[in-house]
């Protein structure tokens, strides 16, 4: 069986996942596991045929454009980890450069 | 008296005795409460169980009655909801810490549908998180034991709403199924289980796995609440783009008028490669055979299909269902809901914090391997082909379908596995090699409990498979088999 060419500690940063290193050694371990078995698609010779991208018997479903109800700000925003002034969501500073207070 | 003994009741009979005045709601839930607070220490099947809103509702309820008002026959009936789908007002973790602090600001449309005809919100069921898992074990919060063995899981990862029903904690509930996750713990526990076809129930507010796949369903003592549970969330709904137009109703009313042990012209395919599984349990074998026996003896006709894909349908779905995993769980950041890292300087480190400490095990592997199949250089070879093999799967049942009516299959190839017996993620997951096709395929499916393991005293399902949008011929066989097989009660000893 071929081994599986995957770092996964560069993956979980596409992924924006922080794993510790025992948690990168662990899946790195299950995911050439994982992935030696799903090797076996490659035996399937799929040239054709039409991938299929889900099961619903239908595409294209338009609505109306028209205005519909819609949520309250106060109502999504009681579930935010943290408002200014219950209006707006806080997060850290996003551009990098000096400190801001 | 009806509330003496609610262990086995189900939503029909609860139905009728309250539609009799013989009961009252509150005195139903009432049962249901004590009954959950005798079991649940050792079943820790609900995350959150709010005694005074179920009496608050349950008392609505008896007054909807009382003045001619109730909005259906089963006005006042409990039923407990699995953690992923919300319910306006209570917590909807998933089974995960990152969505702990969450409290869902609306319903989802089948809870919507639920409350327009009066049931009684009993509970929220434990389930692996995320729905990622076959034994409840993902769950952040608690481990749920299978009433029938607490030794054993429930199977997952609808493991709460299939314990707590086989507990008698409630009558009915719903779950989630996107490879198995209603289904697989149903065998397990002695359920009643129904996959609906793709489309069927609306999945607006249900929190998404894999979005492809996903699809809601009931979990029950017996195959008429499936159908009656059906009948009340299936439907089409403009608030999901894959929801079907179709007419979807009338299932219990089919089951009614029935001849209730006639199968004669009724062509049942045995799939030669689910029979030939090195892995299958000699238990199960046995039990599928009778379960054979019972459907020729109503006049039945068994004929051999090919479904030739089957050895691929579970790398295909650990291929897709991981690729729309991690695109689907990309939104939980800690920016605009759920829980926060405290220790982020910045926000590229809020992302990384919050998702590294938020996420369990499962979860995380599942989204490594869903980025790497999708990630630039992979996408071709893993992801693409993968839905080119789900089109052969999807082929292989069309074809079946052309020589049957329905397609028998076991669920689940051992009975309820013990805590901790399968540590491996690869072997956990090969575990569902008889439900996960069927979701790849968009059909139905049901798993109805057929008999007891000699060997282990556990219980065990059998599966019916029908084309997609053909629930009326899935319920009315699987009825007819449930009210001819030789066990004819599923009720652990609890």
């Amino acid at each position: 069986m071929e081994k599986a060419n995957i770092d996964v500690g560069y993956v979980a940063e596409l992924a924006r996942l922080e794993l510790d290193d025992a948690e990168k050694a662990r899946f790195q371990k299950d995911m050439e596991s994982i992935l030696g078995y799903i090797e076996q698609l490659k035996e399937l010779d799929v040239s054709g045929i039409e991938p299929t991208a889900h099961a619903a018997l239908m595409t294209n479903v338009w609505r109306e454009d028209a205005q519909g109800e819609t949520f309250q700000r106060e109502t999504m925003l009681k579930n935010a980890p943290d408002t200014v002034d219950d209006e707006l969501i806080k997060v850290p500073q996003v551009l990098p450069g000096e400190e801001m207070s | 008296m009806i509330a003496d003994n609610v262990k086995n009741l189900t939503l029909h009979a609860a139905s009728d005795a309250l539609e009799a005045g013989k009961t009252t709601s509150v005195e139903l839930c009432k049962a249901f409460i004590k009954r959950s607070e005798s079991v649940e220490e050792k079943v820790r099947a609900f995350l959150v169980f709010d005694k005074e809103d179920i009496l608050k509702q349950a008392e609505e309820s008896d007054k909807r009655r009382a003045a001619n008002k109730k909005l259906s026959h089963c006005d006042g009936v409990p039923i407990a909801i699995k953690d992923c789908i919300l319910a306006e007002g209570q917590t909807c973790s998933c089974g995960s810490k990152i969505l702990e602090p969450v409290q869902a600001p609306y319903d989802a449309t089948v809870v919507a549908r639920l409350k327009d005809n009066g049931l009684v919100i009993f509970a929220r069921a434990n389930m692996d998180e995320f729905a990622m898992g076959s034994s409840c074990e993902n769950s952040a919060f608690q481990k749920t034991a299978n009433p029938w063995d607490i030794n054993r899981v429930p199977g997952g990862s609808s493991g709460g709403s299939a314990a707590c029903v086989a507990a008698g904690e409630v009558p009915v509930s719903l779950g989630s199924d996107t490879g198995g996750s209603i289904r697989q713990p149903s065998a397990f526990c002695g359920t009643v289980g129904l996959k609906p076809s793709y489309g069927r129930v609306s999945r607006f507010g249900l929190v998404a796995f894999a979005s492809s796949l996903d699809q809601i369903g009931p979990i029950a003592h017996d195959v008429m609440d499936t159908a009656i549970i059906l009948d009340i969330i299936g439907g089409h709904d403009p608030k999901d783009s894959t929801s079907l137009p179709n007419e979807c109703g009338g299932f219990a009313n089919a089951l009614k008028s029935m001849d209730k042990r006639d199968l004669s012209g009724v062509k049942i395919g045995l799939p030669k490669e689910y029979c030939e599984v090195d892995a299958l349990d000699k238990g199960i074998k046995e039990s599928f055979e009778k379960s054979i026996d019972t459907l020729k003896s109503l006049g039945a006709e068994m004929v051999e299909v090919s479904l030739p894909h089957t050895k691929y349908a579970i790398a295909t779905y650990y291929i897709i269902a991981t690729a729309e995993a991690s695109a689907n769980l990309a939104r939980f950041d800690g920016i605009r809901y759920g829980a926060r890292t405290e220790n982020a300087k910045n926000l590229f480190e809020l992302y990384f914090k919050t998702r590294g400490e938020g996420f369990g095990d499962e979860v995380k592997r599942r989204i490594i391997l869903g980025t790497y199949v999708l990630s630039s250089g992979y996408y071709d070879a893993y992801y693409l082909k993968a839905q080119k093999v789900r089109t052969l799967i999807r082929k292989d049942f069309n074809e079946a379908f052309n020589k049957c009516d329905i397609i028998l299959t076991p669920v689940t190839p051992t009975v309820a596995f013990k805590f901790g017996e399968k540590s491996d993620p690869l072997q956990m997951y090969l575990a569902d090699m008889f439900t996960i096709a069927l979701n790849l395929a968009g059909n139905c499916g049901i798993s109805v409990p057929s008999s007891i393991d000699e060997a282990t005293s556990m219980p065990v399902g059998v599966q019916f498979i029908a084309p997609a949008l053909a629930e009326e011929k899935l319920l009315k066989i699987s009825s007819i088999f449930e009210q001819n097989r030789a066990v004819k009660e599923f009720t652990p000893g609890l």
